[in-house]
């Protein structure tokens, strides 16, 4: 191999090499359209086609490859939740990004450092007690730990000893991690796209034709196809799409808002987050430290980034490790989140019969890449929804059976 | 800074307002209106009639905001849609 490589480097006239063919011409008839060129869509696209051996599929998206909120989340990778059929979902999420890059061939950079979730109260205490011991149960390596321990594992936390915030524990969550999200897209698509997959990127859809309870034609603004299935999994968009399949949807969207600092050198080898002060911090492997939190506080379908937000985000990250107060912000950025009652995310069937739904993952798609993507594709396969799923059924609103997962967001929203 | 005005205060700084959500109809739904009110809120790309609260004063009045634009267009208090109205930001 590292003769192959010397050999490579020193030929004359490289072929630029890319991993994504340009977008071809619309076909008249796809067997699955998939609505959305994010990471949910991408990995549906992968395992159809290498999986299911589905080949015949186009995955539509408005803007560019994984230009969406697959761009623009925080990447964290983990699995702490409440509810028993989130974490058996989440579970199998992050046991396939343990062997995504293997799989894919494609390196996805995943490092599973382990997620320290701070409390600054009693009763974060125990909510995190009540956490742990759902994740114990259903096999995932999750722990509360007392104040001693959170300075050991991460020493630069300020433990504000008497003061407001003072850290009386923490979460520990060793199956949590961070992976680079743009690689998952592109290892998922160059797979996918290696088996005949279409992805047609600036390809907005405008509308549908719905027949007899199903999705005959898929319009986009590059023409018109014929769809055997389709799947919707359009991140901030889902409202939008839904409509135009005639399917009302439980989602508000709101903007998400993070940043990044210039590098600084490695100090922070877990992800550190704080649902007291709605913030959480995770090193990237360039040493940018990524600052996430809440929502905005109220309801908007814009990207725009407010002053008040950065400044609630840089006051937490302060709060938590002090000495980051010289260090300049570098980028910042927003994405819509599409957010259902319950912040469980709807997938599976729809009242059409063709029609699958991979839509409101609000704050939590990115971890869900693998496991959402592998899940859609055999609902699709087979026609038939596996049991993983099923607690992820729209009509559980109608049912009254919500999954509250608003207590397991990283930073509290 | 964004500036919302309070029907009562007149402009202030939107940091001292709370976003309450969506102003639905009167009355209490029943069966699959329930489940609308419920979980069904409305989400739409245009303009969104919603309760807004003017914390420091505890004035609670109604703000019609473009999702897209974050635009407010205009405020007042319940029942006076037609005379109170104070255009925008």
């Amino acid at each position: 191999m590292p003769l192959e490589l010397l050999k490579y480097g020193l030929r004359r006239g490289h072929k630029p090499y890319g991993d994504i063919p340009p977008t071809p011409d619309l076909r008249r008839s796809y067997d699955v359209v998939i609505i959305g060129g994010g990471g949910h869509g991408l990995a549906a696209a992968y395992y159809l086609s290498n999986v299911h051996g589905i080949r015949n599929v186009a995955v539509l998206d408005k803007g560019y490859l994984a230009g969406g909120n697959t761009a623009r989340n925080t990447t964290t990778v983990r699995s702490n939740y409440l509810t028993p059929p989130s974490i058996a979902f989440y579970k199998e999420g992050v046991e396939l990004f343990e062997t995504m890059s293997q799989d894919l061939g494609f390196n996805i950079m995943f490092s599973q450092r382990g997620q320290l979730t701070l409390a600054h109260s009693d009763g974060a205490m125990r909510s995190f007690r009540l956490r742990a011991e759902m994740g114990k149960h259903m096999g995932t390596r999750i722990e509360v730990v007392d104040a001693k321990t959170v300075r050991e594992i991460c020493p630069h936390v300020n433990m504000d000893e008497g003061g407001v915030h003072e850290v009386l524990g923490g979460l520990w969550h060793e199956d949590g991690g961070t992976a680079r999200h743009d690689a998952v897209a592109w290892g998922y698509a160059k797979r996918a796209a290696q088996k005949g997959v279409e992805i047609h990127q600036r390809t907005e859809v405008t509308g549908m034709t719905v027949r007899d309870n199903c999705v005959t034609e898929v319009h986009t603004d590059r023409g018109t196809i014929i769809a055997g299935q389709v799947l919707q999994a359009a991140g901030g968009l889902n409202g939008r799409i839904g409509e135009m399949a005639g399917i009302p949807l439980p989602i508000r969207c709101f903007p998400l808002q993070a940043m990044v600092t210039q590098p600084l050198k490695p100090f922070l080898d877990i992800l550190l987050s704080s649902s007291n002060l709605h913030t959480y911090l995770v090193q990237s492997s360039r040493g940018e430290v990524v600052i996430g939190g809440s929502t905005d506080p109220y309801q908007l379908a814009s990207t725009r980034s407010s002053l008040p937000q950065k400044e609630a985000l840089a006051t937490g990250a302060l709060q938590l490790i002090p000495f980051l107060h010289n260090v300049k912000i570098m980028r910042q950025w927003a994405g819509i989140t599409d957010i259902t009652p319950d912040f469980s995310p709807v997938m599976g069937s729809t009242p059409l019969t063709n029609y699958w739904l991979d839509a409101g993952w609000g704050t939590w798609g990115f971890k869900a890449t693998a496991v959402a993507g592998k899940r859609m594709a055999e609902t699709i396969a087979t026609g038939r929804v596996p049991d993983i799923l099923k607690p992820f059924a729209l009509d559980r609103f109608e049912r009254f059976a919500l999954l509250n997962e608003m207590g397991a967001t990283a930073a509290g929203h | 800074m964004k500036v919302m005005t309070c029907p009562v205060n007149g402009p202030r700084n939107i940091a001292e307002f709370q976003w309450l959500g969506p102003v639905h109809a009167d009355g209490a739904p029943e069966g699959r209106e329930l489940v609308k009110h419920l979980f069904f809120a409305p989400n739409p790309m245009g303009v969104l009639c919603e309760w807004w609260r003017h914390t420091p004063s505890n004035t609670v009045f109604i703000a019609e905001r473009h999702l897209n634009t974050d635009t407010i267009l205009r405020t007042y208090l319940k029942g006076a849609e037609a005379n109170n109205a104070s255009g925008a930001e």
